[in-house]
C-alpha cells in the first residue's frame, strides 16, 4: 500500500474512534496529507510513512499544543520539539494530538479539560495517565507508535494499563526540548509502542545529545534494534521481594510472579534484591514535582501566549483571574502545594529533606545494580480503574504510581511490557527497570518476553 | 495550612468553595509527605542538579554566535492581545 492510503486508513481510523475514546485532542488531516505529498518524492528514512500521535505536552510547529488545559487551550506551537524534528527528519508522520491529564499532572486522565480519554479495554474504565491519550491511540490499534512524556510513571503507567509497550528512558536521553516543563529534574519524553520493536525503531531516532537541551548527555546511541535479540543467558533480574505485599491487586501479584518464572525460562537468572527507600517514593515526588511544578507554571499568565481572562481592569487582577479560570483543580492543588513546601520557613522541612531521600532511593538503585541487570516489579498496583473511582481522593490517587516514581526521581530507565489479563480481560503489566543508559538492555529483555509470550488477544475497540 | 495565602503567593485567586474543598485535601497530602520525618538523614548529601555522572560530564557552553531567532510577529502572534510590536497588558497601577 502506499504511504498516502495507509495514512488516510489511520486517520480515518482515528476520526471514527474517537468519538468513543477521547484519545485524541487533535487529529491533523490536512498536515499529515500534506506530509505525504513530499515524503512520496524524498529519500528514504528509518521512519519513513510511519504515523505517530503525540502527547499535546510535546510542541509541534503550526499544531494546537494544549497540554490538556483550558489554559493553552488556543495555543499552536511555534516550533517542533527536537524530538518531533527527528521524527520528521526521519519520515515519520504526525497525525494528531493525544489526550493528557493537564499538564501531565494525574494518573488517570480524568483531569484533562477536555474529558477523560477511555480505555479501550473497557469504556468505563481509565486508560492511566497522564499521557492516556498516547497509549489508548497505540492500544486501540489507530498508530503503531506514540510519544508520551513522564514524570513520575506518566508513560510506563498508561502502558500497563492499556496492554501495551512503554518506555521511560533515562534522564538525559531524549532531549526535551519542546516539551512543555512540569519538573524539569524529573520530566522525560517516552514511547509507546505495539511492540518493543517499533519502541526501539523510534528510540534510535530520536535519542541523543541536543544542544538545545543542556540536559541532554553526550551518551553514545547504540543500535537498539539490532539489540532485541539478544539472549538472556547471562543476564541477571533482580527481585524486590518486599515490594510484593500490601496494597498490591491480588491478581496482578499473581502475573507478575508467573512473569518471572517465564524470564528464567528464557535463560535469565534471578536473584533478590533490597530498595529499602523506595516506599517513601511517592511522598518524595510530591514535594519536588510540586515545587518545580508551582516554579514552571508560573509563566502561564495570560501575557504571551493562551486565555486571558476577560474583565480584568488592572494587571495583577488580570494574572489572577487568569490562573483560576484557566487551571484546573488538580493543578491549582499541586501549584499551591508547591507554593507551600518552598515557602518561606518550609524550604529545610520539606524541599531540602526530599532532595535527601532523593539520594537514598537513588543510593538503593545503584545498590541494587551491582547484583542484576535489571529490577522486576508490577508496573501498577492494580488494573484499570472506574472512572470516577478515585477523582475525589488525591492520595488513593498519586499510589497509583508507587512502582514507577522511584525510577524519576533516580533518573534511571524503565518500561511496561504486558504480562496477562484479568479475569475480567484487563491487561496487567510487568515492570523492568535497568541502570542508567540500559534502555537496549531493557527492550531486549521486553522484546524476548513479548515474543514468548504474547497478549493473546484485542480490546473490544480496536481499529483492525 | 492557610491555604488562602498560599493561593495569593501563587497568583490564584481561589473562590471560598475551592478553600473548602482544597483545605482538607492539601492537609492530607502534607500529613502523607511528612511520613519522611521518620527518618534519620541529617548526615546525607541532598541530591541536587545532574542525576547521571555522564549527563554531569556533558560540555554544555556553546560558541557565543548569534543564531536565527522567531521574529517579532511569529512571537506575538499567539498573544492574547498584542499592538504596534509590543504585548498589550491592562493598566498597571
Amino acid at each position: 500500500m502506499s504511504i498516502v492510503s495507509e495514512i488516510e486508513k489511520t486517520i480515518d481510523a482515528a476520526e471514527r474512534l474517537n468519538p468513543e475514546l477521547n484519545s485524541f485532542l487533535s487529529i491533523e488531516r490536512e498536515h499529515a496529507l500534506a506530509r505525504t505529498a513530499f515524503l512520496e518524492s524524498s529519500a528514504d528514512g528509518p521512519l519513513r510513512g510511519v504515523a505517530i500521535a503525540v502527547k499535546d505536552n510535546i510542541c509541534t510547529k503550526g499544531m494546537r499544543t494544549s497540554c490538556g488545559s483550558h489554559i493553552l487551550h488556543n495555543y499552536r506551537a511555534q516550533y517542533d520539539a527536537t524530538a518531533v524534528k527527528r521524527l520528521n527528519d526521519a519520515g515519520a508522520i504526525i497525525v494528531g494530538k493525544t489526550n493528557m491529564d493537564e499538564f501531565a499532572m494525574g494518573s488517570s486522565n480524568e483531569s484533562s479539560a477536555f474529558g477523560a480519554a477511555k480505555n479501550p479495554w473497557d469504556l468505563t474504565r481509565v486508560p492511566g495517565g497522564s499521557s492516556g491519550g498516547s497509549a489508548v491511540a497505540v492500544a486501540s490499534g489507530v498508530v503503531r507508535v506514540a510519544l508520551g512524556s513522564e514524570t513520575g510513571g506518566s508513560v510506563r503507567q498508561p502502558a500497563s494499563l492499556c496492554g501495551i509497550v512503554g518506555l521511560k528512558p533515562t534522564y538525559g536521553r531524549i532531549s526535551r526540548y519542546g516539551l512543555v516543563a512540569f519538573a524539569s529534574s524529573l520530566d522525560n519524553i517516552g514511547i509507546f509502542g505495539q511492540t518493543s520493536r517499533d519502541v526501539a525503531d523510534v528510540l534510535g531516532v530520536i535519542a541523543g545529545r541536543d544542544e538545545h537541551d543542556s540536559t541532554t548527555a553526550d551518551v553514545e546511541v547504540p543500535d537498539y534494534s539490532s539489540m532485541l535479540d539478544n539472549d538472556l543467558a547471562g543476564k541477571t533480574i533482580g527481585i524486590p521481594r518486599s515490594l510484593f505485599g500490601d496494597g498490591l491487586d491480588e491478581e496482578v501479584r499473581e502475573k507478575v510472579l508467573a512473569s518471572i518464572k517465564n524470564f528464567e525460562e528464557l535463560g535469565a537468572e534471578t536473584v533478590d534484591v533490597e530498595l529499602p527507600y523506595a516506599k517513601y517514593g511517592i511522598a518524595v515526588y510530591y514535594i519536588i514535582a510540586t515545587a518545580e511544578a508551582s516554579s514552571n507554571l508560573a509563566r502561564f499568565d495570560g501575557v504571551r501566549y493562551g486565555f486571558r481572562a476577560e474583565e480584568a481592569a488592572e494587571l495583577r487582577k488580570m494574572y489572577f483571574k487568569t490562573r483560576e479560570e484557566g487551571f484546573g483543580p488538580e493543578v491549582k492543588r499541586r501549584i499551591m502545594l508547591g507554593t507551600y513546601v518552598l515557602s518561606s520557613g518550609y524550604y529545610d522541612a520539606y524541599y531540602a529533606k526530599a532532595q535527601k531521600v532523593r539520594a537514598l532511593v537513588k543510593r538503593d538503585y545503584v545498590e541494587a545494580f551491582k547484583k542484576c541487570d535489571a529490577i522486576l516489579t508490577p508496573t501498577s498496583p492494580s488494573v484499570a480503574f472506574k472512572i470516577g473511582e478515585k477523582s475525589d481522593d488525591p492520595i488513593s490517587m498519586y499510589l497509583s504510581d508507587i512502582y514507577t516514581v522511584s525510577a524519576n526521581l533516580a533518573g534511571v530507565p524503565g518500561i511496561s511490557v504486558p504480562c496477562g489479563l484479568s479475569a475480567e480481560g484487563l491487561p496487567i503489566g510487568v515492570q523492568l527497570v535497568g541502570n542508567f543508559w540500559s534502555e537496549g538492555t531493557l527492550l531486549n529483555m521486553a522484546h524476548k518476553y513479548e515474543n514468548a509470550h504474547p497478549l493473546d488477544a484485542r480490546p473490544s475497540v480496536f481499529a483492525g | 495550612m492557610d491555604v488562602r495565602h498560599v493561593a495569593k503567593l501563587a497568583h490564584l485567586e481561589i473562590s471560598d468553595a475551592e478553600v473548602d474543598l482544597y483545605t482538607p485535601q492539601m492537609a492530607n497530602i502534607v500529613k502523607y509527605v511528612e511520613q519522611l520525618n521518620e527518618l534519620d538523614i541529617e548526615d546525607i548529601e541532598p541530591m541536587l542538579g545532574g542525576l547521571t555522572a555522564e549527563g554531569e560530564q556533558t560540555f554544555t557552553l556553546r560558541e557565543d554566535i548569534p543564531g536565527g531567532s522567531l521574529g517579532q510577529t511569529e512571537a506575538l502572534s499567539q498573544a492574547p492581545s498584542g499592538v504596534a510590536g509590543h504585548f498589550q497588558v491592562p493598566k498597571v497601577l
